[in-house]
Parts: C-alpha cells; sequence; structure tokens
C-alpha cells in the first residue's frame, strides 16, 4: 500500500533554527531517506517553503477567494511529506516512528483500480 | 440453551478469525458467519455431527454468494476461490490475529472495545450498546466504521512479532481492562456494576490466557480481574447502594474464583522463581516474589489477591499492599496508583503519612471524586472535619453514578459539625 507521511512541525521553532541544527535536519532526512529506499519503501517526498509563502485558493460564491498563506489556522503547520511504499500499516508505523519529525501523519493513498 | 446457542458461544470466535483470514475481510466473513448461524437455527436439528466444520463450510459458501452478488455490483471485487473443503477435524486457532487487529492501536480505546467484544467476544452490536448505554445506531456505525478503517488504513491482520509483540499485547490488555472495569465499576448511569460486562471480559482474559500461555502479564490481568469480580455480590446493598471493602460479608465473596485467582498468581511465581516457591511464601504473594520485574497486571493483581486472601478485614496486610502500590507506583508513575497507595499507608501507618503522600495530586486528578473523597476520610480521622467538610463538598461536584453520590451524602451526614 502507499502511504503519505505528513511532516507537521512549529514554524516559529524552525525559523530561529541556527546554521547547525538546520545542517543536522538535513543529514537526518538524508538517513531516513536512505533507509527508506534500501527498503524499496521510498516514492518521494519534499520539504515545503515556510506558510507564510503561500497562496490558498477557495471556491466562494463570487468567484475564486485567494489569500495569503494557509488554510488552516494552527500553530503546527505542514511543513513537507513523504510518499512510501508499506506493506501494511504497520510498516508504515515503523517508518514514521523512524522519521526525524516531531508529528508526522500517516495517511494511505487512495489507489483507484481499472 | 440450544445447540445453535452453545455453538455459537463455543466457535463463534475462532470461526470467525479463520473464516477473515481465508477471504481477507472482516466485515464479509462477519456477514457470512451471522448467515451461516441462522441457517444453524432453520437447519438444525438434526445437529451436523461436526457443528463448527458444518458452520464453516455455510459461511464460506454465504461469503463466496455476497462476493459474486457484490461483484456483480460493483465488478471491482476480486472473486474469491474457495474449494468445497473436506470437513476438517480440527479449525486452526486464528483467533490470536483476531485479537491483535481488533485491539490495533490505530484504532481509538472506543472501537477497539466495540470491536473486540463484537468479533472476539461474540456479542452482539444491541447487547453491547445496553451495555455501554449508547443506541444501538451508534453502536452498529462506530463498530462499522472501525472495521472500514482496518481495510482503509491497511492495519494488517497478524500477530506482532519480535519487540514489538510485548508494546501491542499491552494494548490488548489495556483493552480487556477497560471493558472489565467498566462493567466493575461504571462511570455513568444508575448502576454501579453491571457484572454481564466484567464477566465478559473475564471470559475475554480466559481465551487470551489460552492463546498466550505463560505470559505473567496476561495471568496477572485474569487474576487481578477475578479477584475483583469474586466480590461483585457484596460490594452493593440490598438499595443498590456502594459497599466498602471492610464493610462487605465476606461469605458472599466467590471463593472459588479467588483461589483461581490466587493459583495463577502462585504458578506465576512458581515459574519466575522454582526453588524459591511455596517456601515461607504466602500463596497471595504471588508478584512479590520471585520475577525481579513484575509488570503493572501483575502487581495490581498481587494487591488485590493481599485482600481477596484476608479472611476478616483486619486480617488485611496493609504494609504489604503499601509496598506493592509503592512499586507499581515506580514502573506506572500514575496518580490514580499514587491515591491507592496513600490509601494503603494510610491504613499501614496512619492518615496524617497517608495524607501527605495526596500533596500535588489536584492539578492531575481534581477532576476525580475519589482524590477528594480519600481526602475527606483521611481528614476526618485526623479530627480535621471543617476541612473534611471542605473536601466531601468537592467529591460531590464531581461524583458521576447515583449510588456512588449516596454514599458520600451519607459519610458528609456522618460528620459531627453538621
Amino acid at each position: 500500500m502507499k502511504y503519505a507521511l505528513l511532516l507537521y512541525g512549529n514554524e516559529k521553532a524552525g525559523a530561529s533554527a541556527t546554521e547547525e541544527q538546520i545542517k543536522e535536519a538535513y543529514a537526518a532526512h538524508g538517513r531516513f531517506t536512505e533507509m527508506l529506499t534500501e527498503r524499496g519503501a521510498y516514492l518521494g517526498g519534499e520539504a515545503l517553503d515556510f506558510s507564510s509563502a503561500a497562496v490558498t485558493l477557495r471556491e466562494g460564491a463570487g468567484g475564486t477567494l485567494r489569500t495569503d498563506g494557509p488554510y488552516a489556522e494552527t500553530v503546527e503547520h505542514l511543513g513537507g511529506f513523504y510518499l512510501v511504499e508499506a506493506r501494511d500499516l504497520d510498516e508504515a508505523i515503523e517508518f514514521a516512528t523512524a522519521c526525524p519529525e516531531e508529528i508526522v501523519e500517516i495517511r494511505p493513498v487512495v489507489e483507484y483500480q481499472g | 440453551m440450544t445447540a445453535v446457542e452453545q455453538a455459537y458461544r463455543e466457535h463463534w470466535a475462532r470461526l470467525l478469525a479463520l473464516l477473515t483470514a481465508e477471504v481477507r475481510d472482516l466485515d464479509l466473513a462477519e456477514e457470512a458467519l451471522q448467515d451461516a448461524f441462522a441457517a444453524a437455527v432453520s437447519a438444525w436439528p438434526p445437529v451436523p455431527g461436526n457443528p463448527p466444520a458444518w458452520l464453516l463450510t455455510t459461511a464460506r459458501r454465504r461469503a463466496l454468494d455476497r462476493l459474486r452478488r457484490g461483484a456483480l455490483a460493483a465488478r471491482k471485487l476480486p472473486l474469491l476461490i474457495v474449494d468445497d473443503p473436506e470437513p476438517p477435524s480440527v479449525i486452526p486457532d486464528e483467533r490470536l490475529r483476531l485479537i491483535f487487529t481488533c485491539c490495533h492501536p490505530a484504532l481509538s480505546m472506543d472501537a477497539r472495545v466495540a470491536l473486540t467484544l463484537r468479533c472476539v467476544g461474540g456479542l452482539t452490536t444491541r447487547e453491547i450498546a445496553r451495555m455501554f448505554l449508547v443506541p444501538e445506531a451508534t453502536m452498529a456505525a462506530r463498530i462499522t466504521r472501525a472495521k472500514k478503517k482496518i481495510a482503509q488504513a491497511g492495519i494488517p491482520y497478524r500477530v506482532p512479532a519480535g519487540p514489538e509483540l510485548a508494546e501491542r499485547r499491552d494494548g490488548v490488555l489495556a483493552t480487556v481492562y477497560l471493558i472489565f472495569t467498566e462493567g466493575y465499576a461504571a462511570t455513568g448511569g444508575d448502576r454501579l456494576i453491571r457484572a454481564d460486562l466484567a464477566a465478559e471480559a473475564v471470559a475475554l482474559g480466559r481465551m487470551l490466557r489460552e492463546l498466550l500461555p505463560a505470559d505473567p502479564e496476561v495471568d496477572g490481568l485474569l487474576a487481578l480481574m477475578l479477584c475483583h469480580h469474586a466480590r461483585r455480590d457484596a460490594r452493593l446493598g440490598p438499595s443498590g447502594e456502594l459497599i466498602r471493602l471492610p464493610d462487605q460479608d465476606r461469605s458472599r465473596w466467590h471463593r472459588e474464583e479467588i483461589h483461581e485467582a490466587l493459583s495463577l498468581l502462585a504458578a506465576v511465581s512458581e515459574r519466575a522463581d522454582p526453588r524459591g516457591a511455596g517456601s515461607g511464601q504466602t500463596e497471595s504473594g504471588g508478584a512479590s516474589g520471585g520475577d525481579p520485574f513484575p509488570g503493572p497486571y501483575l502487581l495490581q493483581a498481587a494487591i488485590a489477591a493481599e485482600h481477596a486472601a484476608a479472611v476478616r478485614a483486619e486480617d488485611t496486610d496493609w504494609p504489604a499492599i503499601a509496598r506493592l502500590y509503592g512499586e507499581l507506583e515506580q514502573i506506572t508513575g500514575s496518580a490514580v496508583v499514587r491515591l491507592n497507595r496513600a490509601v494503603a499507608v494510610a491504613e499501614a501507618s496512619g492518615p496524617g503519612d497517608g495524607l501527605k503522600l495526596l500533596d500535588g495530586l489536584d492539578r492531575m486528578l481534581g477532576r476525580h471524586h475519589l482524590l477528594h473523597a480519600t481526602r475527606a476520610e483521611f481528614l476526618r480521622r485526623l479530627g480535621r472535619e471543617r476541612e473534611a467538610l471542605d473536601a466531601y463538598e468537592r467529591a460531590l461536584e464531581v461524583v458521576g453514578t447515583d449510588p456512588e453520590r449516596a454514599f458520600l451524602l451519607s459519610r458528609r451526614a456522618d460528620l459531627s459539625i453538621r
């Protein structure tokens, strides 16, 4: 099954990270990606820019509404994602546990057949 | 009991577990098995020579029928190819897989409890709804959602292996114990004990012990539930009021259940330390001997066994209980355990020492009436009645069930300053 691992984090903490911390985080994600690749599980993944760079479009009565920033006003923002192939939820949980982020949401990907 | 009822009781979980492994769809397996039991109601008697084999064959056919009909409608479902089987002499036991799937940590606790009672316990949705005081439609929706989530999220139908097993086993034990405590000490409604629910949990505990033999925590959970369950007839007075442990008529305890619990604990400590068993150890001292690291259920069972083994309330070995609670608090860090430890310490060395242990619990347990009720009792015994009165007031603000409220009111009325 395909699963998306959605990584959430506190952007304020991310913005105030030192260069060394950022380097460390990159290295940790590098190792994580390597592990996924070795297991034949890596399908893709990206880090997302800060939510201040986001634009949200919403269909409304008066046409499309464009707003600055992300849709939801939450403390934790979506900061990146991985797409993985896992045997089942237990393996996906194993990957998410190994992922170097505090909050990881596991979402099964809907796979359309025929 | 009719032959169908008996077959249902004995074989439901085993057949559902096997069928689910075959059709790889819990929902389909459950419906097909239900069909098979319905068919048995009209086809029996004569009762077939091997009732579970008859039921399994019938359920397989029904599953196939349902799949064919579904395949016509949706055209997407894979067709199941099943040969008409020879009646098996032994039906393989897949129940453990079923249990671990129903108790998967990705499911909410509510969903785990409902699924376990339905699939493993074989209770009907209506029975489960009645036990949890919710409308049947609500419970049906909860079970359907849970089954859907198992399929959609890819929750595997498997017994976990390696280091994961212990952790997941704890989740299974927690689910069964939650079913028990909801029966033993109901959190809402007008009745204080729902013995039927507690009895289901005990039955699940027995099944777990059969499937996970020689696991001290599984034995501990069963012994713990038995010790508590044995007191059910003595815990409530004629009008449904709570009777505290020291005031209970111990002749109304179910001795055979207590005896079973004590033998379970004795066997655990013998396994942990074959030489030490029987030499100077009371039969209730299960967890405190042998194994240097007893788990939380074994410790709780040892505590319950100390109470159950006391012939009279005044024979209770409070210092031993206080020590066991100390161990339990160390491994759980639980505020509720600390509260219970305070009660044991108060009995062992006076209410003043108990009162000190309650310090700092308000932040965690402020909404829990037992904290305030316990503090009130200690203060009363210390002669600090004014403060005791305040504590009773606070307990009454947050108490949940009617019998417990009545009990608190009667204790407050006993204070001389009222």
